[in-house]
């Protein structure tokens, strides 16, 4: 589709299959930022918040590489097991042994769901300490209260000495996008059936308020979601009349560049790379099952060899 | 099988290499960090010195010279750098610089760095493996280390490696051996192959044939040297097999295994299939290396 790559700068890939690795590569995803949150239940030990960040940077990104998309993260406490305290505080002392290393592009997701005492709590922590390491913050936006939610979060940001240009307020909608944009922020949407965004509307966003700052992500993760959003939006927008390169911009430089203040996440990172991820992908080695070989053409899709 | 070796001169060798390869900021970032630790060798400092190496020393490859790896292995037998690169020196130069004086405190620090590690900081703490003070403390860990599922890292710990050969057990060598064809890596990287390969290797690795061929896919060729040593009538119907049907490498193969077998029939169908091979390898035209 008119060569354009994609970044998609927020999907949940522990929870999904390496055939939407496949899919997200052949439809020109580049590379991702998998944002480290919550399971879909909460966790009761510090012990498995260690090893979930270890396999961000880790497990998670070598299958990534296998299929040939550069894997990067955010590292995080999220909000709602900010909740649980004597948890959190043991989390936090985690958070400085993951957030320095090699590819991880900010802190989060981190911000407010309920919007509690103990969110508000460890979400100003971890703003300390983003800006301690001089890291990108991503923020998840409450699913409920949204609008007074996301202002709160920019309030705080700013009320920590945050400049709004090292923030992604995530998972905005028409309600939400105006104020972020205006105060300097970034302003991210997820494009994800039925309870955030549709990518209709996400078209009229980009018509209504052009490129700058914006950008789309899947979210996917264990729900019912999508992992090709971002290169679904982009043929729609595409379809809808919205100039290429303000596709571009939205479906991937501006991520590139919110994110890349990071240092951790370059271009070169997959463009000089690609020869070397089809060999770790095509070469047999990689997938470390004896006798795989690569799909390169599929004959009967009903015989598996 | 085991190598004694001094760490203080291997430090003086690696710090050289990274001195003739950093930018200056790289240098003074490296140094400024050594000297820290120095003053205080507490784990905070290391952990974050560890973490943070590519950004300041980059990710090239050494390129070292064939005096430079003399060098090397002049310091201690079979320590291979050929393929490190950068950050890999200077990860492997921090956890030498760390106190060792006390085992048990040292190991926990290490479990410490392993259990947060990333990939690029895993592949450098196996790397370290054979230039780590206490190696005999180390086993398990190179064991847990190649239950891998990622290939550079299982590559970091089985090719070119000597702490495999002389610190594991037959079992977790044999395991070792079988991982390394069976996730096709190749054979000949790993250090001190022909002087540990066994009865019960060779075994396992012809039933691991048997497998691939009953589903139809490639045997690894290589995987005919280790069995060589031990072929006896049991094995000929193998052999029998690969001259019947294998390509030419894999005639060749199988043919350099019949001559390091210790019994006679091997030898003897070797010159009945192949005289042309059995020529050449009994005066020393062709070799393991010579294929491979």
């Amino acid at each position: 589709m008119n060569n354009l790559l994609f970044i998609d700068p927020h999907a949940h890939m522990t929870s999904r299959t390496t055939d939407d690795y496949e899919a997200m590569r052949n439809a020109g995803v580049v590379a991702l930022i998998e944002p480290a949150f919550w399971l879909g239940q909460p966790r009761t030990e510090p012990g498995t918040f260690k090893d979930y960040y270890s396999s961000l940077v880790g497990w998670e990104r070598f299958r990534a590489g296998q299929f040939g998309i550069r894997h990067y993260c955010t590292i995080g406490l999220n909000s709602r097991e900010s909740n649980n305290e004597p948890l959190a505080e043991q989390v936090m002392e985690l958070l400085p042994l993951f957030a320095a290393k090699e590819g991880v592009v900010g802190i989060g997701e981190i911000g407010y769901d309920d919007q509690t005492a103990a969110e508000d709590k460890y979400f100003r922590l971890q703003l300390e300490l983003a800006r301690e390491l001089e890291l990108p913050v991503q923020i998840h936006t409450p699913h409920r209260d949204k609008k007074r939610g996301t202002s709160r979060s920019m309030d705080v940001c700013v009320e920590h000495g945050i400049d709004p240009g090292m923030v992604i307020i995530d998972h905005n909608n028409e309600e939400t996008v105006k104020e972020v944009l205006e105060r300097g922020f970034w302003a991210a949407f997820s494009i994800y059936p039925k309870t955030k965004m549709g990518n209709e509307r996400m078209a009229q966003i980009v018509r209504q308020y052009g490129p700058d700052r914006i950008m789309v992500n899947s979210a996917c993760d264990w729900g019912i979601s999508q992992p090709l959003a971002v290169p679904m939006t982009a043929a729609l927008m595409l379809e809808r009349g919205i100039p290429v390169e303000h596709i571009r911009a939205v479906t991937y430089s501006n991520a590139l560049a919110a994110f890349g203040q990071s240092g951790q996440i370059r271009e070169e990172d997959w463009m000089n790379a690609m020869d070397v991820d089809q060999r770790e992908k095509f070469n047999g080695n990689s997938i470390l099952r004896g006798g795989q070989e690569p799909k390169v053409e599929k004959r009967n899709p009903n015989v598996i060899e | 099988m085991t190598t004694d070796f001094a760490i203080e001169p291997i430090k003086t060798l690696m710090r050289r290499w990274l001195r003739e390869r950093l930018s200056p900021r790289g240098n003074e970032w490296l140094n400024g960090k050594l000297a820290q630790l120095a003053a205080d060798p507490s784990d905070r400092n290391l952990f974050l010195a560890f973490g943070a190496v590519p950004r300041f020393v980059g990710k090239e490859p050494l390129s070292l010279t064939p005096h430079d790896l003399a060098d090397a292995d002049g310091l201690r037998k079979g320590w291979n750098p050929a393929a490190w690169t950068t950050d890999q020196a200077a990860r492997v130069l921090l956890l030498l610089s760390v106190p060792h004086d006390h085992p048990e405190k040292y190991l926990r620090t290490l479990n410490g760095l392993f259990a947060a590690a990333e990939v690029n900081e895993l592949t450098a703490l196996y790397l370290s493996l054979p230039l780590l003070p206490h190696p005999e403390l180390h086993r398990a860990r190179a064991s847990e280390g190649f239950r891998t599922n990622m290939n550079v890292v299982f590559n970091a710990i089985a090719l070119d490696n000597p702490y495999p050969a002389e610190y594991l057990d037959e079992g977790a060598w044999n395991q070792m051996v079988l991982k390394t064809i069976f996730i096709g890596s190749p054979l000949h990287r790993i250090y001190g192959l022909d002087q540990r390969t066994n009865l019960s290797l060779a075994r396992t690795l012809s039933d691991f044939a048997h497998e691939r061929w009953a589903a139809g896919r490639p045997v690894p060729y290589e995987l005919w040297r280790c069995i060589g040593p031990f072929i006896d009538e049991g094995f000929l119907p193998d052999v029998e097999r690969v001259f019947d049907t294998g390509n030419e490498t894999e005639q060749q193969a199988i043919a350099l295994a019949c001559s390091r077998s210790r019994n006679n029939a091997a030898y003897e169908l070797l010159k009945r299939r192949r005289p042309d091979l059995a020529e050449k390898i009994s005066n020393g035209e062709f070799t393991w290396e010579k294929l491979t």
